[in-house]
C-alpha cells in the first residue's frame, strides 16, 4: 500500500482564502488529518484495545487473586500461596475434592488423547482415499459431531451410558469413551486438510520404486502429517482440559469429577472462596504449558515451511 | 492389487467408522426411544422402546402441553432463549467486527501481538472466564466498587440479572465469532480496497461496497458459531444467575436429566432442538467447506 493521494480524490471544497487569522492554521491540519486517505484508524485500534481489556483483565484479577493471603476477591491482603498448598484445610493441595479434580483433568486429557489422536488420523487416511458411500457418509457423520451443540451430544451420551450401555456407569469410562467421541473430529479434520495439501505425489513415488503400503504409511505418509497430527494432539489435549458439558453429565463422584465441572458447581450460587481461583489459575497453567509447547513443536516440525508464527499460532488453535 | 489396496484404506477407516456408529449414531437412537417410550410408574424411570412400532407419543405430547398449553411453562422459556441468543449474538457482530476488522487491516507488523492476544481466550477455560466475572460482579467486587466511586449504590448483578446473563453470553462466545471473522475479513485482497479507492470511494464508502459484501460469508457462519453454542448453553445462566426468571432452552434440558419423571421430555427437547439446528448445521458444514476449496 503505497501513500500517494489518490487521483479520484474530490477537490478540496472552496475554502475562502484570506489571511489565515491565529486557530485557522490548526483547523487546517485537523482537516488535513481528516482529509489523509491512509490516515491510522486512532479510533479502531483504540476500540479494539478496549476489547481485549474487557476480553483478559477479570481472568488477570483472578489469577492475582488467587494469590491473595486472605478470603477477599477484591481487597489485597498480601502475596501467599496459601490458597494452592499452604493452608491445611481449604489449599488445592490438602481439599481432597479439589486434588483429585486436578488428577482426574490430567487423567482424562492423556487417556483421550492417547485414544482420539491414532483413531482419527487412521479415520481421515482411509476414509480420504477409500471410494464410496460408507466412507462419504461417515465423513459427513464425523463433521456433524464436530458441529453439533455439545449438550445435545452430551445428552445422547448421558442416555445411552445410563440404558443401553449401563455396564458403562457413569464415571471415568463413561467420561473417556464420550470425550474421545467429541473429540475425535479434531484430527480428522486437521489430517484431512493436510493430506489436501500434501497431494499424492510422494505416496505414488514410493509405491513406484516398491514400497508396500504400511512402508508407504510408516517412511513417507506418517513423518509428511507429522505436524498435523502433533497439533491435533495439541488440540484434543487443551480441548479436555477445558471441557466442561460432557464431563459434567458424565461424571457421577467426587472421584472423577474434572476441575471444570468442580469450578461450576461449587461456584454457582455462592461464593467458592479463593481456592477455586487457584483451582482456575492451574487449568490456566496446564493449557498455557500446552500451548507453548505446542507452539514450540508446531515450528520445530515446520522448520522451513512457509507462514512461520502465524501459521503456528493459526495451526494449534484449530484455525487451520 | 487395486484390491489389496482398498481393503488396506478400508482397514484404516474401519475403527473410527466403528467408533463413531456405535457411540455417536446408536446413543442418538437411545435418546429417540427414550422419547419415543414409556415411563415405568414405579420408579419414575424412563424406559427405553427400541421397537419403531411400539412407540408411544406421551412424553411428546407432554412437551408439547409444556410448550404451548394453557399452563405453558416452557414457552417464555422458548422465547427467552431467542430473544437472549439473538441480543447476545448481534452484540457480539457489533463489538467483534471492529476489533476482527482492525487487526486484519491495519494492524502491520503487530499482527502477531494482537492474534495472540484475540486467541488467548480459546485456551482458558469457559468456567475460569465465568469465575473472573463472578468476582468481579460480586456485592463487593471491583464492578460495584467503582459504581460506588460515581455514587450508584450496589447492583445485585449476579440474583437473576437478565443483562447479566446476556453479557456473560457475549463475553463466552465473541472470541469464536471474532476468530471467524477475522480469517474471512483476513482473506480479502487489498487490491480490492485499493482499487475502490483509486475510482475515489473514500474510506467509508469503500467499506460499504466492498469490504462489507465481501464479508457476508464470514459474519453468517461466525454468527453460527455463536448461535449453536448459545442455544445449548445453561452453565452460563446457572454460573451468573442461577434464577428461574433467567433461565434458557439448556437449563431445562439439563434440568431433566436425571430427574425421576422427566427424563423422556428431556429427551424430546434435546431431538427437537437438534432437528431444528440440523439445517443451520449442514448450512455450517457446506458453507466452511466452500471456503476450505476455494
Amino acid at each position: 500500500m503505497t501513500a500517494t493521494k489518490t487521483p479520484g480524490e474530490p477537490p478540496s471544497p472552496a475554502i475562502p482564502a484570506p489571511a489565515p487569522a491565529p486557530g485557522v492554521a490548526g483547523r487546517r491540519t485537523r482537516r488535513a488529518f481528516w482529509r489523509n486517505p491512509w490516515r491510522h484508524p486512532w479510533f479502531l485500534e483504540g476500540f479494539t484495545w478496549l476489547y481485549l481489556i474487557w476480553s483478559l483483565a477479570p481472568i488477570v484479577i483472578a489469577v492475582l487473586f488467587s494469590f491473595n493471603n486472605g478470603r477477599s476477591q477484591s481487597t489485597w491482603q498480601g502475596f501467599s500461596w496459601r490458597w494452592y498448598f499452604s493452608d491445611p484445610v481449604n489449599s488445592v493441595w490438602h481439599d481432597p475434592q479439589l486434588h483429585a479434580a486436578v488428577i482426574q483433568t490430567v487423567r482424562l486429557s492423556v487417556l483421550t488423547t492417547v485414544i482420539a489422536v491414532p483413531l482419527g488420523v487412521a479415520f481421515a487416511l482411509g476414509i480420504n482415499r477409500w471410494r464410496g458411500p460408507v466412507p462419504a457418509t461417515f465423513n459427513f457423520v464425523m463433521i456433524l459431531s464436530y458441529v453439533i451443540p455439545e449438550l445435545i451430544f452430551g445428552v445422547s451420551m448421558f442416555f445411552v451410558f445410563t440404558t443401553l450401555f449401563s455396564t458403562v456407569h457413569l464415571g471415568t469410562l463413561a467420561e473417556v469413551l464420550g470425550l474421545v467421541t467429541w473429540n475425535v473430529s479434531w484430527p480428522a479434520i486437521v489430517v484431512q486438510a493436510r493430506l489436501v495439501t500434501i497431494g499424492r505425489h510422494y505416496e505414488e513415488a514410493a509405491a513406484d520404486l516398491g514400497a508396500n503400503p504400511f512402508q508407504v504409511m510408516r517412511r513417507v505418509m506418517v513423518p509428511l502429517l507429522a505436524p498435523a497430527i502433533f497439533a491435533s494432539a495439541v488440540l484434543v489435549f487443551s480441548g479436555v482440559i477445558d471441557d466442561f458439558v460432557i464431563v459434567d453429565l458424565l461424571s457421577s463422584s467426587a472421584g472423577n469429577t474434572p476441575m471444570s465441572v468442580i469450578i461450576y458447581s461449587t461456584q454457582h450460587g455462592g461464593n467458592g472462596g479463593p481456592a477455586l481461583n487457584a483451582l482456575g489459575s492451574i487449568m490456566l497453567a496446564m493449557s498455557l504449558i500446552i500451548v507453548i509447547l505446542g507452539y514450540a513443536g508446531y515450528r520445530l516440525l515446520t522448520r522451513g515451511e512457509r507462514g512461520g508464527g502465524v501459521a503456528a499460532l493459526a495451526a494449534i488453535s484449530g484455525e487451520a | 492389487m487395486r484390491r489389496r489396496k482398498n481393503i488396506f484404506w478400508i482397514a484404516l477407516a474401519a475403527p473410527g467408522i466403528l467408533w463413531l456408529a456405535i457411540l455417536f449414531i446408536v446413543p442418538f437412537y437411545a435418546v429417540l426411544a427414550i422419547a419415543m417410550g414409556k415411563l415405568d410408574q414405579l420408579i419414575e424411570a424412563p424406559v427405553a422402546v427400541w421397537n419403531p412400532f411400539a412407540w408411544s407419543s406421551s412424553s411428546v405430547i407432554d412437551v408439547w402441553r409444556d410448550i404451548f398449553g394453557s399452563a405453558s411453562f416452557a414457552g417464555p422459556i422458548l422465547l427467552r432463549t431467542i430473544l437472549y441468543t439473538a441480543i447476545a449474538s448481534l452484540l457480539c457482530l457489533l463489538i467483534g467486527y471492529p476489533a476482527a476488522y482492525f487487526v486484519a487491516r491495519f494492524a502491520g507488523r503487530r499482527k502477531g501481538l494482537f492474534l495472540v492476544l484475540l486467541i488467548a481466550p480459546f485456551w482458558i477455560s469457559y468456567m475460569m472466564r465465568m469465575l473472573a466475572w463472578i468476582d468481579l460482579l460480586s456485592t463487593g467486587g471491583y464492578v460495584n466498587k467503582a459504581l460506588g466511586w460515581v455514587g450508584i449504590s450496589p447492583v445485585n448483578w449476579l440474583g437473576g440479572n437478565s443483562a447479566t446473563v446476556v453479557l456473560g453470553l457475549v463475553y463466552g462466545y465473541i472470541p469464536y465469532l471474532i476468530m471467524v471473522l477475522y480469517a474471512g475479513l483476513d482473506r480479502i485482497d487489498p487490491a480490492l480496497l485499493e482499487a475502490g479507492r483509486d475510482l475515489g470511494l473514500g474510506r467509508a464508502r469503500t467499506f460499504v461496497h466492498v469490504t462489507l459484501p465481501l464479508s457476508r460469508q464470514p459474519i453468517l457462519t461466525g454468527l453460527l458459531i455463536t448461535v449453536l453454542p448459545m442455544l445449548g448453553d445453561y452453565y452460563t445462566n446457572q454460573m451468573l444467575s442461577g434464577a428461574a426468571s433467567t433461565s434458557m432452552i439448556g437449563n431445562l434440558i439439563q434440568g431433566q436429566l436425571g430427574t425421576p419423571g422427566l427424563e423422556g421430555q428431556g429427551a424430546v427437547l434435546s431431538l427437537t432442538l437438534l432437528l431444528v439446528l440440523l439445517i443451520p448445521m449442514i448450512y455450517y458444514v457446506i458453507a466452511t467447506n466452500r471456503e476450505a476449496t476455494r
